[in-house]
């Protein structure tokens, strides 16, 4: 899915009047909600998520993105709209952060990959990618060309295993408690 | 050798304020991977938590340290008629959904019309909770603004504020150090929030990514807590992870005496600690950068983030030069906001006036508003909402009397709150209208679907007030 616009911030991505949920489901359905929908509720025809011909779980937008808020439902949002990874030339921190702790892989590509990528889809609108967390590649199967992308090796691990930092840090209890004492 | 061998150990002593505070607080580095950090204070409101709680909930989970945390609702609450109850439903649930969460917890929870309740980074300062050396968090990434203090503040993911309840830490891999550095002295009517939209629309959006900035150099230092809060508060806006300012006597001099700032002995063992906060001479810094306080004027934003900033005597810039992507991102941006490459944004009519905000609700902002707007009246068509960012703040404006003098040049007083910041309560700006606010962020819809925001100084806001188009305080 195509995205070419820079600075997608995370209003964009899920407006804060849809943040209103004390449960995590349903955000899905206000990705992009306002770039998405005419006047709340008709599908903009000009979208690139409402046009039949464009589908697949990766997103690929412009650079800078994520910025803003660290509204983790942003990265919920992705997720449960159907992506599994975002392709950008850059992202933002904390939404770098809030995508691998739910299982969004964030993968960030050269300007010059980036701009490869969007040509392939312009020509193809089914055009292939492959992404392998193991070896960290993504690959234009058009093209053949591939990139290295990089991840935390101990986020990669969490990833691949679905490890879970809470897990982590409650197993710590006495180190802490230790640490709380010095 | 010997030489190279003390070279190598005044190397690796000196550090920087940020090294300073983070690494007293690693718990444990994670082989290859990130430092599990200690949280001193957690910050939680309505909007990022319930899910986090609910997360405890299925783990069987208790928080684990109830006395770091502190709860308000500030999102979601109305600024009018604070007293009723809420009346959106889903903003009611969430608001209910925090104070049972904190009752749950043993959490301190300020709720609505209680006289600790304000905006969560507005509350910490006032009650003497946010003090130098801390590392402090909150589900919201304004967080930065506590850095004002010389503490490692900054916004976290839902997750994470699970990670804090759980266990106390979190899992962040280590920022790298960026030094900017406003020297000289600041011109009349150039205030700390022109400084901070100056500084990103030099260095955009992104220019502090994966950073943790200090922000240094004359011009910061001869600045209130008011204004350092400011300073720090915009420094996610260039994407930095957060922004933190040295600890000095204008520190010390405003956490002195506050309800949970140290007393006594305990005092003068925390001043003395406090006093070695500060950037040793030799440390190393990832990234610099140096401006002069000359350069800066009053500042405003003509696009649809931060960085499109411009001071307020420029014409908005031309696309000339810029391609591709920049070049469309640029022009979708100005479609958006109804401007035209290249004119004057000087006297381009607005609609609305909102002063308030973790960036600039605090008492300082609205004396200054206050002065400015003192035996003049308020443009006709001009809608201004005055929010205070807590019930001490709306209570010390009463107390010295702002509020006649704002009544008389035709505007209201309302209730703390997040307000128009962020259309998630009912203050939001209608489609197609202009707001001048002198909140962080003008993004698409973020004061309401299709609103536009200009982001500036209170100053600015209160000269745009009265004349009802943008004006030079």
């Amino acid at each position: 899915m195509p995205l070419p616009i820079e600075n997608v911030d995370t209003d964009q991505i899920i407006p804060a009047r849809f943040l209103k949920a004390v449960e995590r489901k349903g955000f899905g359905d206000n990705l992009f909600r306002d770039w998405r929908y005419l006047d709340g509720e008709t599908p903009n025809p000009e979208f690139v998520m409402n046009k039949p011909e464009y589908s697949g779980s990766i997103l690929v937008a412009g650079k800078n993105f994520g910025s803003g808020s660290s509204r983790e439902h942003a990265a919920w949002a992705i997720y449960d709209g159907g992506f599994k990874v975002v392709v950008s030339s850059f992202f933002a921190d904390i939404f770098k952060g809030n995508a691998l702790n739910n299982g969004l892989l964030p993968v960030q590509v050269t300007p010059e990959f980036l701009e490869e990528i969007l040509e392939s889809i312009e020509n193809d609108n089914k055009a292939k990618f492959t992404v392998t967390l193991e070896n960290q590649t993504f690959t234009n199967d058009t093209t053949g060309n591939s990139i290295e992308f990089e991840i935390n090796p101990y986020k990669k691990t969490c990833l691949l295993n679905g490890y879970d930092d809470i897990d982590y840090l409650v197993n710590m209890k006495d180190e802490i408690e230790a640490y709380e004492q010095k | 050798m010997q030489k190279a061998f003390r070279l190598k150990l005044i190397f690796m002593e000196a550090k920087t304020l940020f090294d300073k505070v983070w690494d007293a607080h690693v718990v444990k580095k994670v082989e290859g991977g990130p430092s599990v950090l200690y949280i001193d204070r957690h910050f939680i409101h309505e909007v990022t938590s319930p899910v986090a709680f609910l997360g405890l909930k299925n783990r069987g989970l208790k928080v684990a340290r109830p006395d770091q945390t502190t709860a308000t609702p500030d999102h979601n609450v109305p600024t009018t008629n604070q007293h009723l109850s809420i009346v959106d439903e889903l903003s009611r649930n969430q608001v209910e959904k925090l104070k049972t969460n904190c009752e749950e917890h043993g959490i301190t929870f300020h709720g609505l019309g209680t006289e600790g309740h304000g905006v969560v980074h507005i509350i910490g300062p006032e009650q003497g909770l946010t003090q130098p050396g801390m590392t402090i968090v909150c589900g919201d990434s304004h967080t930065s603004t506590h850095g004002a203090f010389g503490a490692v503040a900054f916004g976290i993911g839902t997750s994470e504020v699970e990670m804090v309840l759980a266990s106390q830490c979190i899992m962040q891999p280590k920022p790298k150090r960026m030094r900017i550095t406003v020297d000289g002295e600041l011109k009349p009517g150039v205030t700390a929030k022109d400084v901070a939209l100056y500084v990103i629309s030099k260095i955009s959006t992104s220019g502090g990514t994966g950073h943790f900035v200090e922000f240094a150099g004359s011009a910061i230092s001869s600045l209130t807590m008011e204004g350092r809060m400011t300073v720090c508060n915009m420094s996610i806006e260039c994407g930095a992870r957060g922004g933190l300012i040295a600890p000095d006597e204008t520190t010390f001099d405003y956490v002195k005496g506050r309800m949970y700032a140290p007393n006594g002995e305990d005092w003068d063992k925390a001043l003395a600690y406090w006093k070695t906060l500060k950037t040793d001479d030799d440390a190393v810094f990832d990234t610099e950068y140096n401006f002069d306080a000359a350069d800066i004027e009053p500042m405003i934003t003509y696009g649809t983030n931060p960085g499109m900033g411009i001071k307020i005597s420029e014409n908005i810039p031309t696309s000339d030069g810029l391609t591709g992507n920049d070049k469309k991102s640029f022009q979708k941006s100005l479609e958006y906001m109804g401007f035209n490459e290249g004119e004057p944004i000087l006297g381009k009519p607005i609609d609305f006036v909102f002063l308030g905000s973790c960036t600039n609700g605090r008492i300082e902002d609205f004396r200054t508003f206050t002065n400015y707007v003192k035996g003049k009246k308020k443009a006709e068509d001009v809608v201004a909402w005055l929010v205070p960012g807590s019930v001490a703040v709306e209570k010390q404006i009463r107390e010295e009397g702002l509020v006649e003098i704002l009544e008389d040049a035709g505007f209201e007083l309302r209730q703390p709150g997040c307000s128009a910041c962020l259309a998630m309560n009912p203050d939001k700006v209608p489609a197609g209208k202009y707001s001048v606010s002198t909140t962080n962020r003008n993004f698409e819809g973020r004061q309401g679907p299709k609103s536009r925001t200009l982001l500036a100084s209170p100053l600015v806001a209160a000269a745009c007030a009265l004349e009802g188009k943008v004006s030079l305080p």
